[in-house]
């Protein structure tokens, strides 16, 4: 009953703190006297997204640090600027500009919403920049400007489908979501897949929750009534950040153990079972790219690194970190293939980049300017990591337009030349075909 | 529907065909097995190995498996690649499974690693391997394990131990168990089969429904029909009782939104200050909550249960001591003043939020809940877990408390008498300032305690009191400013209609036509459910 209050009323007031945050925001570095390569960070540290976009803050700040160690890029020290956008969709566009026009960064790495990323892109398009966009996401998208390192759904949910179809023996679904573009698209492209497995309409139940929704009573008792239909059931989750804590718990009050109906995230990392008690959890699953229990040197060289820097021994790892390194690493070595930072440079150079992921194997920049993962799929201990219990034997490229929904199946996206487009329907051979 | 004399008939003739297999099967006496081959399956570090290992032990009758079984659901079990072999961690180091004496050159060894399936096979070996156990606590948990695990390999530990079961309680559970698994089972007779659907059936309950849904497609008609009869009798009953479970859930609701909005009825409703900082003063109880759960946990551990009641008055006091603080420096000077009043509160809520994110940082913290408000259980086929009821008691005791501090004590008379007329208490006597300040005081300490019960079932996060504000503001306005009546009548009124709309309209829609019906509401009654009379609301 109070979404429509809560976004006016969170409209109203974030205009208001955005004149507070404009006097903070210059978080710069003081100038140094030798000249610098100044990198872009676009994360809320304030409002509700804080929560997740923080720690991607403090991860770009680590990575800055490490390149500087090893000599800075191109023989200029890097130099993060720090804005803070407050979970303000129309402040990200702002601070976007500011960034780019005042600031002269050369390259941006930030925004988690889709929304917040909607609202960047024609400030990116206008001022011919660079975005790296590092979480996991609805796809549909394509753009020149933005490198996506995130997950699209056939990185990430189609794979953790299978999984359970397969491992699980799971024959009823429950595609729970929060009520926003991420989950809708994703629960499509899900219903539109199950389907074609050959799972019949009825045994696919679809439920949307609003952002925060806090009492799952209801909706868990649901859960565990469709799931007592004599049929092994399976919760698959794109329910967003803040509502997973509360919906946890109602799954541990009523009962409800992996063991009967296993619930899948898409949304839920070690930085978010940090806040559970995790032990009435045990079995649940997530899918991601990246855990924080990959069993690597390069991934424990990497922790061993983070929680020195952050001072804090048990500071977690995430999956939208991993993607944000990688994303960071392939700027760099784009930066240097071209031997400059501009951007029109830069932008052909990043397609076909590899570097190593912390999973132990390269992730490659492909020419619709997703990368190349590895999917994984964990189950959640009782000390709030994961156990990875599967793991595609290879690399999974990104369907960034997913060929299981009507809209997009024609779509392409390569933006190499001659095609340089991120949405060419190879069925009219035109660019500009209809997105979603 | 089966009449309850047709379904004892039917449980009596099932339970004679039991005993006579049962008679069948105790003159065989159970071979202990050689159990190195699962054994050696269990060192493979595969899942679908380990899995078949666990059908193995638990049918080998060996009386080392049960101690593996429990090691490895414990995470006790390793192996080493190299010999391929697995060990008992215990204390004492590495043990050797069957002799359990230890091992001297131990090698390097990892878990044996556990996944749902293995988790599956862990619950029904365990099961069987316990239907024979010695406490009757632990074989009726078996019996009911095996009955939800519905695996067929454990028919005949169930008939061994249903041939000697003493305890009528643990038998019933035992036949139940027996009547699952014949029902699945493909060679049963007709008769047989709807003699287990007559026992299943008179559960009552969503397991029996899910397993009479497992009637297989090709049973006669006669079976098929008694499947069904029994599944429409329980859905009719499930249909009654699921409404009732509706208004619990509603009254859980109800409860969640009383305590939320009961502190913002003193300091709106009473005080007539337009509040937005009161989320982040439930938010303030939460984290005070936290950091006493913090504090016992590296002093005191054994404290832990007692956490929460001893979080309760210091939560009281500090958000109490903040309300006091934020009264004198700010509030007071903006009385008659509403729109000041609402943007320097909002302000306030504000930095108090990033306060706390800059001290605890912005990720969730965890507050962990006491053992006697873990877990639920049920009256019938109502399920009702202990935290949302101890929620409910609690807010009732807040809402018995505040009611009688403003009716019963010096304070609570002051209070009322500068709200209804300011100018003639000053005359009486009363320091109106001081009042002022403990009206407000004691409406952000209530929201404080408020934060104790609401970190419980929500994020400990400094976005709390955001989601919270909106509802409580609804609350009070919907059962009347000023009434603390009209505030429980309202939330509870607004829970229960919230979740008897929920699952015919789902979240989102139920939440907006509850928006509408409210505001439909305020049209026709503005002052709310129950309005004040009298000369005070004219002033």
């Amino acid at each position: 009953m109070l979404n429509l209050f809560t976004q006016a009323r969170r409209a109203a007031g974030r205009a208001a703190v955005g004149a507070t945050v404009l006097a903070l925001a210059g978080l710069t570095v003081p100038a140094h006297a030798q000249e610098t390569i100044k990198v872009g960070v676009l994360h809320s540290l304030s409002g509700t997204m804080a929560i997740s976009e923080t720690t991607l803050k403090d991860t770009v700040l680590f990575m800055v640090q490490e390149q500087n160690a090893k000599g800075g890029v191109l023989g200029k020290k890097l130099e993060a600027v720090v804005v803070d956008p407050a979970s303000n969709w129309p402040l990200f566009a702002e601070k976007a500009r500011e960034l780019i026009a005042k600031d002269k960064v050369a390259v941006v790495f930030g925004c988690w919403t889709s929304v917040s990323r909607k609202s960047v892109l024609p400030v990116f398009k206008e001022l011919n920049s660079i975005l790296f966009y590092p979480v996991q996401y609805e796809g549909e998208e394509s753009e020149r400007n933005v490198f996506y390192t995130g997950a699209a759904p056939n990185q990430q949910a189609i794979p953790a489908v299978d999984y359970l179809m397969e491992n699980e023996g799971v024959k009823r679904w429950v595609l729970a979501g929060t009520d926003y573009v991420y989950p809708r698209t994703t629960n499509k492209i899900l219903e539109a897949y199950l389907k074609s497995k050959g799972v019949p309409a009825e045994d696919i139940m679809i439920n949307y929750t609003p952002f925060g929704h806090s009492d799952w009573q209801t909706i868990v008792a649901d859960i565990k009534k469709f799931g007592s239909a004599g049929k092994k059931t399976a919760v698959v989750s794109t329910i967003n950040g803040d509502a997973n804590v509360p919906f946890y718990k109602e799954l541990g009050n009523q009962g409800i153990k992996a063991t009967d109906i296993p619930v899948v995230a898409f949304s839920v990392g070690e930085e978010e079972l940090a806040g559970i008690d995790t032990k009435p959890l045990v079995g649940h699953l997530a899918a991601w790219n990246y855990f924080q229990s990959v069993d690597t040197p390069a991934n424990k060289d990497f922790i061993a690194k983070w929680q020195a820097y952050t001072k804090n021994p048990k500071r977690v790892t995430n999956d939208p970190m991993e993607a944000t390194v990688i994303g960071f690493n392939m700027w760099v070595k784009a930066v240097e293939k071209a031997g400059t930072t501009e951007p029109d440079k830069v932008i052909p150079a990043l397609i076909g980049v590899a570097v190593p992921n912390l999973s132990g194997g390269f992730s490659a920049m492909m020419p619709n300017h997703h990368i190349t993962k590895p999917v994984l799929i964990g189950e959640i201990k009782d000390d709030g990591q994961f156990d990875i219990v599967e793991q595609t034997p290879g690399l999974i490229v990104a369907e960034e337009w997913s060929p299981h929904l009507e809209g997009s199946k024609d779509l392409i996206s390569d933006w190499r030349s001659p095609l340089n487009c991120g949405n060419f329907n190879v069925k009219t051979g035109k660019c500009g075909g209809a997105g979603n | 529907m089966i009449s309850s004399a047709r379904l004892r008939r039917l449980s009596c003739a099932l339970l004679l065909a039991l005993c006579g297999l049962c008679g069948a099967l105790f003159s065989q006496p159970a071979v202990a097995q050689d159990i190195s081959s699962p054994l050696a399956q269990l060192a493979t570090d595969s899942y679908a190995d380990t899995e078949a290992a666990l059908g193995a032990l638990a049918l080998s009758g060996s009386p080392a498996a049960a101690g593996i079984v429990s090691a490895l659901a414990d995470g006790k079990l390793v192996f080493s690649a190299v010999p391929r072999q697995v060990f008992l961690r215990t204390e004492a180091g590495l043990v050797d499974p069957l002799t359990l004496q230890p091992v001297a050159d131990p090698p390097a060894v990892k878990p044996v690693r556990v996944n749902n399936r293995v988790r599956r096979a862990i619950e029904a070996a365990n099961g069987t391997l316990s239907l024979v156990s010695p406490d009757p606590a632990r074989r009726l948990e078996a019996a009911t394990a095996v009955a939800r695990s519905r695996d067929t390999a454990a028919l005949p530990a169930l008939d061994l131990a249903l041939s000697k079961e003493a305890d009528p309680k643990v038998k019933t559970a035992l036949t139940l168990a027996r009547a699952s698994i014949v029902m699945g089972q493909p060679g049963v007779s007709d008769a047989e089969r709807i003699a287990a659907i007559g026992l299943v059936g008179a559960e009552g309950n969503q397991d029996a429904l899910a397993i009479l849904q497992g009637v297989p497609a090709e049973s006669s008609p006669a079976v098929k029909q008694a499947a069904a009869d029994a599944i429409a009798g329980i859905e009719r009953s499930l249909a009654m009782w699921s409404m009732a479970q509706n208004v619990w859930y509603g009254l859980s609701l109800g409860s969640v939104l009383l305590l939320a909005a009961i502190g913002l009825a003193i300091t709106f409703g009473v005080m007539g200050v337009i509040n937005m900082a009161h989320g982040e003063m439930v938010m303030l109880g939460a984290y005070t909550t936290f950091v006493v759960q913090d504090a016992i946990r590296t002093y005191n551990p054994g404290l832990f249960d007692w956490s929460l009641i001893i979080a309760i008055p210091l939560a009281f006091l500090f958000t109490g001591l903040i309300g006091v603080i934020i009264e004198r420096t700010v509030i007071r000077f903006l009385y008659g003043r509403a729109l000041e009043t609402l943007l320097a509160t909002w302000g306030i809520s504000l930095i108090l939020q990033q306060a706390i994110r800059t001290i605890f940082g912005p990720t969730n913290r965890e507050v962990g809940a006491p053992s006697w408000m873990s877990g639920s259980f049920d009256i019938g086929q109502l399920a009702i877990t202990s935290g949302r009821l101890w929620i409910i008691v609690f807010a009732i005791l807040v809402f018995v408390a505040l009611l009688a501090t403003l009716r019963m004590t010096r304070i609570g008379l002051e209070m009322r008498a500068v709200t209804q007329n300011r100018r003639m208490a000053a005359s009486m006597g009363i320091r109106t300032n001081w009042v002022d300040a403990m009206t407000f005081g004691l409406g952000s300490g209530i929201a404080g305690i408020a934060g104790v019960a609401l970190s419980q079932i929500d994020n400990v996060s400094p976005n709390l009191g955001q989601s919270y504000i909106i509802d409580s503001f609804l609350v009070v306005v919907f059962g009347g400013v000023g009434n603390l009546w009209g505030t429980l009548v309202g939330a509870m009124s607004l829970g229960i209609a919230n979740k008897l709309l929920e699952p015919y309209a789902g979240a989102v829609l139920g939440k907006i036509a509850l928006l509408v019906i409210v505001i439909l509401f305020i049209q026709k009654r503005p002052r709310g459910l129950f309005a004040l009379k009298g000369r005070s609301i004219e002033a």
